[in-house]
C-alpha cells in the first residue's frame, strides 16, 4: 500500500483535469493560427483562461499563462520590481527568493507570520515591491496579505503574492486580497505539471521575461502549452476540500506520540501539517516512512534529491527542529483509512527512533 | 533481508547493489553528499551534487530499488576535512579516507541502516568479512592490488558485525567490471575515482591553506643539528621521507636528503640522510579487532606496501610497535596489524618525541 501525503509537492491530478488535458492533446492546431484548427485551439485556451479568471473573480484579460509557479513569480518580480526596492518574506519559496537576490528580508514570528511592524519600518525607507506568500509550503501558515497590501499601497509600493499553495485549497478573491499580482501553479491545485499563471492588476503594462512572438498579450512569448493549460482550467472548477477534521486528528495523535506541531498558533491551510520529532533527523523520518509506504517530505526538495535544512523553520526561530521536521500535506483525495495507515506508521517510528535518540 | 548499500555512483558500489538485489535482498541505496561538488571543482553554478550522485540514482533506477541522497556536508566538514587540515598543520600526514570510514560511513551509515530497519550495511570496499568463532573478522581482499583493509582498520567489531563487503572475494577489478556489464549497469566502464575525493582538482595544499593558513607559513629547512640550510613555503607541503620541494637543501654532496621530522611549533622542516628509518613506532587511538595484547605479527605503514615483521607491545593507548627492520613512519598515517590476511587492529602513528 502506498499513501501519498505530499500534496504540497504535487497534488494528484483531478479526473476532470486529466480528461481536459487528454482531449487537448488529441487536437491539432496552434492557438495563434487563423484557420479553423487554430481557432479551435484558441477557444480551448480562452475557455481555460476564463475558468481561471472566474475562480479568482477577475477578468480573463488579467490572466497570463506561464510554465509554472516559479516562472509566474519570476515574471512578477521582473515586471513589478523594475526600479523598485524589493522586500521578501523570510519564509518565501525559492521561486521568489532566487528571483529577488538582493531583497530586504521581512521577518516572521514563531508561527511564521510576517511581522507587520517590521514591514512598516521597512516601508518607511521608501516604496517597494513586497513579496508575501499567501500560504507557506512547509507549514501552511497564512500571511496577513490584506493588511500588508494596504500598508504597501499606502507607501506607494506594490505587492506580489505567491499563492501556489493556497490557490487550490481555499477560495481567493483577487480584488479583495488587494495584491497587484498573484502566482499560481497548476500541479499544486490538481492540474498538470508544467503550467501556472500570473494573475495581474489590469493597470500594468506588459513586461516579458521571454518576448518571443508576443503571446499572452505581450507578457509571455512562446506557443501556449495547451494540454496543460486545459487541465489547469478544468482543475479550477473543483471546490477546495475541507481537511480540517483529518488535520486535527493527525496533529492530536502525532503530539501524543511525541511530536511538536510547528506553526500551530497561526491560521493555516487545512491540508498542511509540519511535525517536528525531537532527536530524529528529518531525512531518517522521510526515508523510514517511505519504506513503510508513505510519501511525505522535509524542507524544500532540492533538485539533487537530498533533504536540505529548512530556511522556513530557521526563519521561524525553530532552528532546533529545522533538521527534525517533516511536512505532511493531504491531497484532495485523502481518505480516513490512509490517515490511519500514516498515524500507525508514524507512531511506531516515533516509538522506535525517539527512544534511540534519547 | 533489508540491506542498505552505500552507493558512491562508482562501479564498485553499483555492483554491490546489483548483486544483493539479484540475490533477492531488499536493497536500499544511500548516497552521501559529502561536499559541494560545484565549489570543489571551482565551477560557479555547477550542481551541488555532481555527476556521481546522478550516476548512483540512475543505477538505483535501473535496478528498481529505493535510493536516497543524504546531506552529510557538515558532518564531513567536521569529521574529515577540518581534521585533515588540522593534522597537516600539526606536522602530520593524515589519511582522510580513514577518518571518513570511521565517522560518516561506518558510524553514521551503520546507525542509519539500523534506523531504517536494515540488518546490514553493504559497501564496495575490497575487503573480506569472514565469520569466525568469535564473530566477524576483517580480512584482506583476494585481489591484493585492490585491498582496502588498511583503510578500514578503525572499524569497530560492532560495526564490522553489521557490514557486508561483497567485493572482497573478487579476483580483480576486471571481474567486478564484468559483473557490472552483466548486470546491465551503465557505470561498468566508468573510470576509477582518484585520490582524495574532496580535492578533485588542484592540490590538497589549497584545501589546507584555506582552513589552516598557518600551515602554509614559510619556515626554515634545518639539519638534525639545527643548522639552517634552506627555506620552505609551509610544513603542510611536506611529509616524512619526502625528497621533493627541498631545493638545494635536498642534496648533500652526492647524498640525497629527505624530510625526517616536521615541527609545527617552530615551523621547521628537519632533513637528514635518505636511508635512516626508525624501528620504534608509537601509536594512538588503537582499535583492536582481536583481544588486545602483545604479539608478533606483520604491520603495514602504508596501504600499498608489503607487510613488515614486527612486535606489538605496550597496552591501552600506549601501544608501541617494534619493526624488525627500520622503516619510515609518518605521523598521522596508520600502522595496521595483520596475521596473514586478517586485520588484527591498528592505530595512528604518533610523532616521535622531539629531540633538543
Amino acid at each position: 500500500m502506498r499513501v501519498y501525503l505530499d500534496a504540497n509537492a504535487s497534488e494528484p491530478l483531478y479526473p476532470a483535469a486529466r480528461a481536459a488535458a487528454v482531449a487537448a492533446l488529441e487536437g491539432v492546431g496552434n492557438p495563434s493560427s487563423v484557420h479553423a484548427d487554430g481557432r479551435a485551439a484558441r477557444r480551448q485556451l480562452e475557455d481555460a483562461r476564463e475558468a481561471v479568471a472566474r475562480r479568482f473573480a477577475v477578468t480573463a484579460a488579467q490572466v497570463v499563462f506561464t510554465s509554472g509557479g516559479t516562472e509566474a513569480d519570476a515574471l512578477a518580480i521582473h515586471a513589478l520590481g523594475r526600479g523598485r526596492r524589493v522586500i521578501v518574506g523570510a519564509t518565501e519559496h525559492d521561486a521568489v527568493r532566487a528571483a529577488a537576490p538582493g531583497a530586504a528580508i521581512l521577518p516572521v514570528d514563531g508561527n511564521g507570520v510576517a511581522d507587520l511592524d517590521a514591514l512598516a519600518a521597512l516601508l518607511r525607507e521608501g516604496p517597494a515591491l513586497v513579496c508575501l506568500m499567501l500560504a507557506n509550503n512547509e507549514t501552511g501558515t497564512l500571511q496577513p496579505v490584506r493588511e500588508a497590501a494596504a500598508m504597501v499601497h499606502a507607501a506607494g509600493g506594490c505587492l506580489h503574492v505567491d499563492a501556489a499553495q493556497a490557490a487550490g485549497r481555499m477560495l481567493i478573491d483577487f480584488a479583495a486580497l488587494g495584491a497587484d499580482s498573484m502566482a499560481i501553479s497548476g500541479h499544486k491545485l490538481g492540474g498538470p505539471q508544467g503550467v501556472g499563471a500570473l494573475v495581474l492588476n489590469l493597470a500594468l503594462a506588459p513586461v516579458a521575461l521571454i518576448a518571443g512572438g508576443g503571446q499572452e498579450r505581450g507578457w509571455r512569448g512562446g506557443t501556449q502549452a495547451l494540454p496543460a493549460i486545459a487541465g489547469l482550467g478544468a482543475a479550477m472548477g473543483e471546490r477546495p476540500a475541507d481537511h480540517s477534521a483529518l488535520r486535527d486528528r493527525i496533529e492530536r495523535d502525532a503530539v501524543a506520540a511525541g511530536a511538536v506541531v510547528i506553526g500551530v498558533g497561526a491560521p493555516r491551510l487545512c491540508n498542511t501539517i509540519c511535525l517536528g520529532l525531537p532527536g530524529v533527523a528529518s531525512q531518517t523520518q522521510v526515508m523510514a516512512l517511505d519504506l513503510a509506504g508513505i510519501a511525505v517530505s522535509a524542507g524544500a526538495a532540492c533538485s539533487s534529491g537530498k533533504v536540505a535544512r529548512s530556511h522556513v523553520l530557521d526563519a521561524m526561530g525553530q532552528g532546533g527542529l529545522a533538521g527534525e521536521a517533516i511536512r505532511v500535506s493531504l491531497p484532495w483525495n485523502i481518505t480516513g483509512a490512509e490517515v490511519d495507515f500514516f498515524l500507525h506508521a508514524y507512531q511506531s517510528l516515533a516509538r522506535r527512533l525517539s527512544r534511540r535518540a534519547a | 533481508m533489508r540491506v542498505v548499500v552505500a552507493m558512491s555512483g562508482g562501479v564498485d558500489s553499483s555492483v554491490v547493489a546489483g548483486l544483493l538485489h539479484e540475490q533477492g535482498h531488499e536493497v536500499i541505496g544511500v548516497t552521501l553528499q559529502l561536499y559541494d561538488h560545484g565549489a570543489a571543482v571551482g565551477r560557479k553554478g555547477a550542481c551541488c551534487a555532481g555527476q556521481d550522485i546522478h550516476d548512483a540514482r540512475r543505477v538505483a533506477d535501473r535496478l528498481g530499488i529505493a535510493h536516497y541522497v543524504i546531506d552529510a556536508q557538515q558532518r564531513f566538514q567536521d569529521a574529515v576535512i577540518r581534521p585533515f587540515a588540522d593534522s597537516y598543520a600539526a606536522g602530520e600526514t593524515p589519511v582522510p579516507c580513514i577518518s571518513c570510514n570511521q565517522s560518516v560511513k561506518f558510524t553514521d551509515l551503520v546507525r542509519l541502516a539500523a534506523d531504517l530497519g536494515a540488518e546490514r550495511l553493504a559497501t564496495g570496499h575490497y575487503v573480506r568479512r569472514i565469520d569466525g568463532p568469535e564473530g566477524a573478522e576483517l580480512h584482506r581482499a583476494v585481489d591484493t592490488t585492490r585491498d582496502q583493509s588498511w583503510f578500514l582498520f578503525a572499524t569497530t567489531r560492532d560495526q564490522l558485525a553489521a557490514c557486508l563487503f561483497p567485493l572482497g572475494g573478487y579476483a580483480s577489478k576486471a571481474a567486478v567490471r564484468a559483473e557490472a556489464a552483466r548486470l546491465g549497469l551503465e557505470v561498468a566502464a566508468k573510470p576509477d575515482s582518484q585520490d582524495i575525493c574532496f580535492v578533485p582538482q588542484g592540490s590538497y595544499a589549497d584545501v589546507v591553506a584555506k582552513l589552516r593558513p598557518d600551515a602554509m607559513l614559510p619556515g626554515d629547512i634545518v639539519t638534525a643539528d639545527g643548522i639552517k640550510i634552506g627555506r620552505h613555503e609551509g610544513i603542510a607541503r611536506y611529509t616524512i621521507g619526502q625528497g621533493k620541494r627541498l631545493g638545494p637543501a635536498g642534496q648533500e654532496g652526492s647524498q640525497r636528503r629527505v624530510v625526517t621530522r616536521l615541527e609545527s611549533g617552530t615551523r621547521r622542516v628537519v632533513v637528514g640522510s635518505a636511508d635512516i628509518g626508525s624501528r620504534n613506532i608509537l601509536l594512538r587511538d588503537v582499535n583492536w579487532l582481536v583481544s588486545p595484547g602483545e604479539r608478533r605479527c606483520t604491520v603495514k605503514l602504508r596501504s600499498g606496501e608489503a607487510p613488515r615483521a614486527a612486535s606489538i607491545g605496550g597496552s591501552g593507548d600506549a601501544i608501541e610497535v617494534q619493526l624488525d627492520l627500520p622503516g619510515r613512519a609518518a605521523p598521522g598515517q596508520a600502522c595496521v596489524f595483520y596475521a596473514d590476511d586478517r586485520v588484527l587492529g591498528g592505530g595512528f602513528i604518533r610523532a616521535a618525541p622531539q629531540i633538543g
